[in-house]
């Protein structure tokens, strides 16, 4: 293909490969201790803290910030936003990549990751929240596989195949948005079981409602996020429908955003009221759990609903980041730092340099691949033999 | 009751073999489970432990761990609070609760009733005993550790340096031992009778009667009746529970009663949600498909009337053309006539002239 036409005339010596390929390096070798030498060679794990940045950030954020998948396909095909289609193809991409590499990252975690099958094999462990998250992930990520492949297929050339699988494009919305549902808010339920070692703030009844509701702030904002990203990075690639409608995207998810937060808002503090732990407001974990309910919820509500009354779009741009902040204090509060919180500092966990290193290097991947198929796949584009076939 | 000296009403052989086909304790039902019956259990009187931890070493050698830097005898280990690991089962720490003399507490897998661990478990490596003990079957576990996360007494430990074969370890309440009528390690080796193994309903009378025989001795209370839906190893303190390090703010709900509600919602948005979702792109198609009918009356009613008017102003137009017409070809006739009257006119007045003067000239050539 003509590389020189579409990619822009940048040498491959730029800061971001420079510093991607440091990473990519200190990951590989990092994998490899992590997988000769074992858990506790290169991770900080303990017995008390027996998941840490890798279940905490690789698993819990990134699954909620690979809603958008969910989100922007289920706005345009199940609720007639069809003003939005251009943007369902790379938030399909940023879904699938997203969670492909959280199964990467399970894989790092697992005690015995070739073990991976079992529970469907051999256990059958009905009972546990962790059966369904992993059976909803499996699914889901098959059926995103199936989302996003026409945009290979039509990359490959595979007509009859393409359209074969555009067919069943509303069936595996739906699909997507059920399994969506049940493992988004199963990864907060899986703290039910442990009432004694979450905080009581964060702990509540309602958490798998909690973790169901702020995917779908994590989704729009990622949506708006990656989108001002790409905007700079990808312009070149981005089709006319595409770029056409990104303010008008913009402008209805950050709408959007703005009113899921409020309403995430107030089921917060239903969860305070139905645990009846006002005087905790008043410790310093309080404070903590203040400063997320006003600085990483109220605010970005605010934010969103000003940018778009005043159609500020840097404004917009502020609250997408500030509510994916949010998105990561609040899984990094129920899994790490409001999880054993009565615990003395010396035995609390703080991740090792090569669990943050790994993390990283997963994000990179990420990074690289969407890169690669947004230069080569029609993905802010749609192929021009498909044009009016949607 | 007729008591031995640390197994209290044990019956040689009668636990069987059968610890390894237990059944999982039901999670999702929230039918309430009290216990199988019959099943062991250990109690703990913290009132009588003297920090000796014989019971660690015991526990040490029947489970074939690794031996500690400091040995057994050594109890300045006693001067730091520790937990269960991956090379011991079960630990004992010294507490001062205020205005009294030193306190030790054992700690170890409390072999719940409903065991979080088994409930939370993705493969079932788990089991809760008909005996008594959880077992723990290294050969299908995946190493989550999720086990780990939900036990709210903060028991199992991993074996975090092995790459290949990494395991949980616990406190299997020697369940080995107990299948071949033989006390647990730690019982046998307790030389105060803090320990006291036996049938868990037994031992909760006991220790009822313990409490009951002694006013004003025992905390009333049986840490493990209920707490976390009751657990095998019962304890009873002449110190409150807090001050001995143990939890009381556990609650009586066992792990997979708290979870049963979050897990039944489970096919009701299976069964729902493609309800609610079709109905809504039903809608939307159904919306698009009104819109575009409407449009299509709408065109067709403005072609219909922008005909009619086209009609109507053609129709003007043709009268109005024909009575121009018609206007213009009277008059046309009106000229004509008035120009044929002229030109005959004019005719008759210069036909004679010509006609006398030339004839004359033609009829004489």
């Amino acid at each position: 293909m003509n590389e020189q036409i579409m990619a822009p005339k940048k040498g491959l010596m730029t800061p971001f490969n420079i510093g991607a390929a440091i990473i990519v390096v200190a990951g590989i070798i990092i994998t490899i201790l992590r997988f000769t030498l074992g858990l506790g060679a290169v991770t900080n794990l303990s017995d008390y803290y027996p998941w840490g940045i890798w279940i905490g950030f690789d698993l819990m954020v990134g699954v909620a910030l690979a809603a958008g998948g969910y989100v922007t396909s289920s706005a345009c095909y199940l609720f007639g936003m069809k003003r939005y289609h251009a943007a369902v193809r790379p938030a399909i991409l940023t879904g699938f990549l997203g969670y492909f590499f959280v199964v990467v990252s399970l894989i790092y975690d697992l005690g015995r990751p070739w073990r991976l099958p079992y529970p469907f094999l051999l256990g059958w462990g009905t009972t546990s929240m962790l059966f369904e998250v992993a059976f909803c992930v499996a699914l889901y990520l098959t059926v995103l596989f199936l989302e996003f492949s026409p945009v290979a297929l039509e990359w490959l050339g595979l007509k009859k195949a393409r359209n074969l699988v555009h067919k069943l494009t509303i069936l595996l919305t739906i699909l997507g948005v059920v399994l969506s549902t049940l493992h988004q808010s199963s990864l907060g339920a899986l703290f039910i079981p442990a009432p004694s070692k979450l905080h009581p703030l964060w702990y509540s009844e309602y958490i798998a409602v909690f973790f169901f509701v702020s995917s779908i702030v994590a989704g729009l904002s990622m949506v708006i996020f990656e989108g001002a990203i790409s905007h700079k990075a990808l312009h070149h690639r981005m089709g006319k429908e595409y770029l056409e409608n990104h303010d008008d995207l913009t402008l209805g998810f950050a709408k959007a955003a703005s009113m899921v937060l409020a309403g995430y808002f107030t089921i917060k503090w239903v969860g305070v009221a139905a645990g009846n732990h006002w005087d905790l407001l008043a410790t310093g974990y309080g404070l903590w759990f203040l400063v997320e309910m006003f600085g990483f919820i109220a605010l970005p509500s605010v934010l969103y609903a000003v940018g778009v009354r005043e159609k500020k779009f840097g404004v917009i741009k502020i609250a997408a980041v500030i509510s994916v902040l949010g998105i990561i204090v609040n899984r990094l509060n129920v899994s790490i730092i409001c999880f054993n919180w009565y615990l003395p500092s010396a035995d609390r966990y703080v991740p090792s340099w090569m669990e943050v290193v790994i993390s990283l290097f997963m994000v990179t991947l990420i990074m690289l691949v969407f890169r690669f198929i947004a230069n080569r796949m029609p993905l802010f584009d749609t192929h021009p033999d498909y044009r009016d076939n949607h | 009751m007729s008591l031995s000296r640390r197994s209290f009403l044990f019956g040689l052989g009668a636990a069987g073999t059968g610890l390894a086909v237990g059944k999982t304790a039901s999670a999702s039902t929230g039918k309430e489970f009290t216990g199988y019956p019959d099943s062991y259990g250990v109690l703990h009187d913290i009132s009588r432990c003297v920090g000796c931890r014989q019971c660690e070493g015991a526990c040490n050698t029947v489970n074939d761990l690794d031996a500690p830097e400091k040995p057994f005898t050594d109890t300045s280990v006693l001067d730091t609070k520790r937990r269960t690991g991956q090379e011991s089962f079960t630990v004992v720490n010294r507490f001062e609760p205020k205005g009294k003399r030193p306190h030790f507490a054992k700690i170890q897998c409390n072999h719940c009733q409903e065991p979080a661990c088994a409930s939370v478990c993705f493969v079932r490596a788990f089991k809760k005993s008909p005996e008594g003990p959880v077992v723990y079957n290294p050969d299908i576990c995946v190493g989550c550790r999720y086990c780990m996360v939900a036990c709210p007494f903060d028991v199992p430990a991993y074996e975090y340096d092995k790459a290949f074969s990494p395991r949980v370890r616990k406190c299997t309440m020697c369940a080995p031992r107990i299948a071949e009528g033989k006390l647990p390690g730690c019982v046998e080796a307790c030389p105060k009778e803090a320990l006291v193994f036996g049938k868990r309903d037994d031992l909760l009378a006991l220790a009822k009667e313990r409490i009951k025989k002694h006013p004003g001795r025992y905390i009333d209370h049986v840490y493990g009746e209920k707490e976390m839906g009751g657990t095998a190893w019962l304890y009873i303190s002449d110190v409150p529970f807090e001050e001995v390090g143990m939890r009381t703010d556990l609650g009586s709900k066992s792990a997979p009663a708290l979870t049963s509600g979050a897990l039944g919602v489970v096919p009701m948005v299976v069964g729902l949600w493609p309800v609610f979702l079709t109905g809504m792109y039903g809608m939307t198609k159904r919306r698009e498909k009104v819109a575009a009918q409407d449009q299509k009356v709408a065109v067709t009613a403005a072609v219909q009337e922008a005909e009619a008017k086209a009609a109507q102003e053609l129709e003007v137009c043709r009268a109005k053309a024909k009575t121009d017409q018609e206007k213009a070809l009277a008059k046309a006739d009106k000229e004509r006539e008035a120009a044929i009257a002229k030109a005959l006119e004019e005719a008759a007045t210069k036909e004679v002239p010509p006609e006398t003067d030339e004839t004359p000239h033609g009829e004489e050539a």
